[in-house]
């Protein structure tokens, strides 16, 4: 009864709140041109829907393409770093500066330098998905049992087998952890790179619709472009979390991801 | 003094432990173990204990002195060390966490498979081969430990305060089935406590450390039948070696104060 409850919740909340939207909007006769109703934002999703779905499909694939990237840099200098500390207090400020510097700032740069936009959409979605998945692995790397590590070293373990039994296990809770935060980012840093971009170029993704439409005061179009953003937002963020649960269920048990951190 | 005739399985001659920050950890351990003997280090913390473990099972090298084991030496994974935390890998099922040693030296799961089977069943984990870590008690895991331990068929087992973290009536159990399987496979142990009951109830000899610098101060015989019954830990025998033995912990503990 509890957890159909739980379940409920959050559906009946958004349910009212569209209700409210919608029933609000058409009451107080506000025109749709500053903000339409959620019927009419679906009816545009549906009538623009080719475009739309092109749109989508090129705004995942700049996602997705700059997360596996973000992924296979992560792990790979995380590993340098573990293997060499001495490289990790060389090169991890240059990773601070490349985390806390805003994408907005440095996108017209990047578009300037990289010639084909595609390239430098992945670039900037890259730059802001990278450092979570860095750092955690980093940390996960670090956090490792140091009574295991002498266990492997009493029976010998070769190099490939610390790595494949002990070391990659070890950090894949922290690496998890930071890629549902970069799922998001890589997200937020392609449509903030496009945004800046503009809508030049017959590849383009969704912020591009919205910019589009936004000259052309279509709200509806913008409203139903920033749907299927948030939509995929949720739906990557989704994915991620039941990854995780999927390969950490069984040997988390009860213990929480927080609790983690005592080896530290 | 010592009744077995048997040749020693690790020797420790004078042995020094200097740490890189300058401490004397070890200073002049001298020490013999004889195969299938049951020793247990007591001692105040930071005398030592552990480094004395960690010497013997080549986790580190003595500054000065000699580590003799000639048994050893010839053959692969013939020591084991058991920690005060189980230190199981938690990713990992009971099953696969005690395949682990026999996994580095190359032997399948299909090849391992039945010799697990017979390490589980013979710590009372036969139904737990398929669980997680996070699902078994401390008791529990310090068993898959063991038999993690034991499942290479070493000559000697080193355990480093295993039941430190368990409640008295699980020690005790773990106490009873510890000597059971040491005797059956006349495997020598080095056994670090601060339990001073658990030293006499498991050991053939007792060794008292100080520490700054640490050092074997005395070494004390409990001469009584080996393996030891539940009784023996309720008889008037128990109590005395008990005493006797805390009285010279107290002694290691005031020459520390003084300095040599």
């Amino acid at each position: 009864m509890k957890n159909l409850s739980d379940a409920m919740l959050p559906i009946l909340t958004l349910m009212a709140v569209v209700c409210i939207w919608e029933f609000g909007v058409r009451w107080a006769e506000i025109p749709s041109y500053t903000l339409p109703t959620p019927s009419l934002i679906f009816s545009t999703l549906l009538a623009n829907w080719s475009s739309l779905a092109d749109s989508w499909w090129f705004t995942v694939k700049i996602t997705f393409g700059a997360l596996l990237l973000a992924c296979a840099g992560g792990i790979l200098i995380a590993s340098i770093f573990s293997l060499s500390p001495s490289l990790e207090r060389a090169f991890f400020p240059i990773a601070v500066v490349l985390q806390v510097t805003p994408i907005v700032a440095v996108a017209p740069l990047i578009l300037i330098y990289v010639d084909s936009t595609t390239a430098a959409l992945l670039l900037c979605a890259w730059i802001v998905a990278f450092f979570p998945i860095l750092s955690n692995t980093v940390i996960g790397l670090r956090t490792i049992d140091r009574n295991l590590v002498d266990l492997f070293r009493l029976y010998r373990a070769n190099p490939w087998q610390r790595l494949k039994l002990l070391r990659a296990p070890s950090a894949l809770p922290y690496f998890l952890a930071g890629l549902k935060i970069s799922g998001g980012l890589s997200l937020i840093g392609a449509v903030t790179a496009e945004m800046v971009a503009g809508a030049a170029g017959r590849e383009t993704g969704l912020a591009s619709r919205i910019l589009e439409a936004s000259f052309r005061t279509e709200t509806p179009k913008m409203f139903a472009a920033l749907m299927l953003l948030v939509l995929t937002g949720v739906l990557i963020f989704m994915l991620f979390t039941a990854l995780s649960r999927l390969l950490l269920a069984r040997w988390h048990g009860a213990e929480p991801m927080g609790h983690r951190h005592r080896n530290l | 003094m010592r009744i077995s005739t048997t040749e020693p399985i690790v020797e420790l001659k004078q042995a020094s432990k200097l740490f890189n920050t300058g401490t004397t950890a070890l200073a002049d351990i001298s020490l013999t173990i004889d195969s299938g003997e049951f020793v247990t280090l007591v001692g105040p913390s930071g005398c030592g204990k552990s480094t004395v473990l960690r010497l013997i099972a080549g986790l580190e090298s003595p500054t000065d002195g000699t580590l003799s084991a000639p048994a050893l030496s010839t053959h692969q994974h013939s020591t084991a060390f058991v920690f005060q935390e189980a230190t199981l890998m938690p990713w990992a099922s009971v099953f696969d966490n005690v395949w682990l040693p026999l996994r580095l030296q190359g032997l399948s799961n299909q090849a391992a498979r039945s010799q697990i089977h017979t390490a589980l069943k013979n710590v009372g984990l036969e139904d737990f081969a398929q669980a997680y870590p996070a699902q078994l008690s401390g008791g529990m895991k310090m068993r898959a430990s063991i038999a993690r331990a034991l499942i290479t068929e070493p000559q000697i087992l080193l355990m480093d305060e295993p039941f430190g973290a368990l409640d008295d009536f699980t020690r005790q159990k773990l106490n009873d089935d510890l000597l059971r399987w040491q005797q059956e496979r006349g495997v020598a142990t080095l056994f670090v406590t601060h339990n001073i009951a658990e030293a006499v109830f498991l050991s053939q000899r007792v060794l008292v450390m100080q520490a700054r610098p640490g050092k074997i101060i005395h070494e004390m015989l409990i001469d009584q039948p080996y393996p030891r019954t539940p009784e023996f830990r309720a008889s008037i025998d128990f109590l005395q070696y008990c005493r006797e033995l805390s009285n010279t912990l107290e002694r290691a503990m005031l020459s520390e104060v003084t300095p040599s």
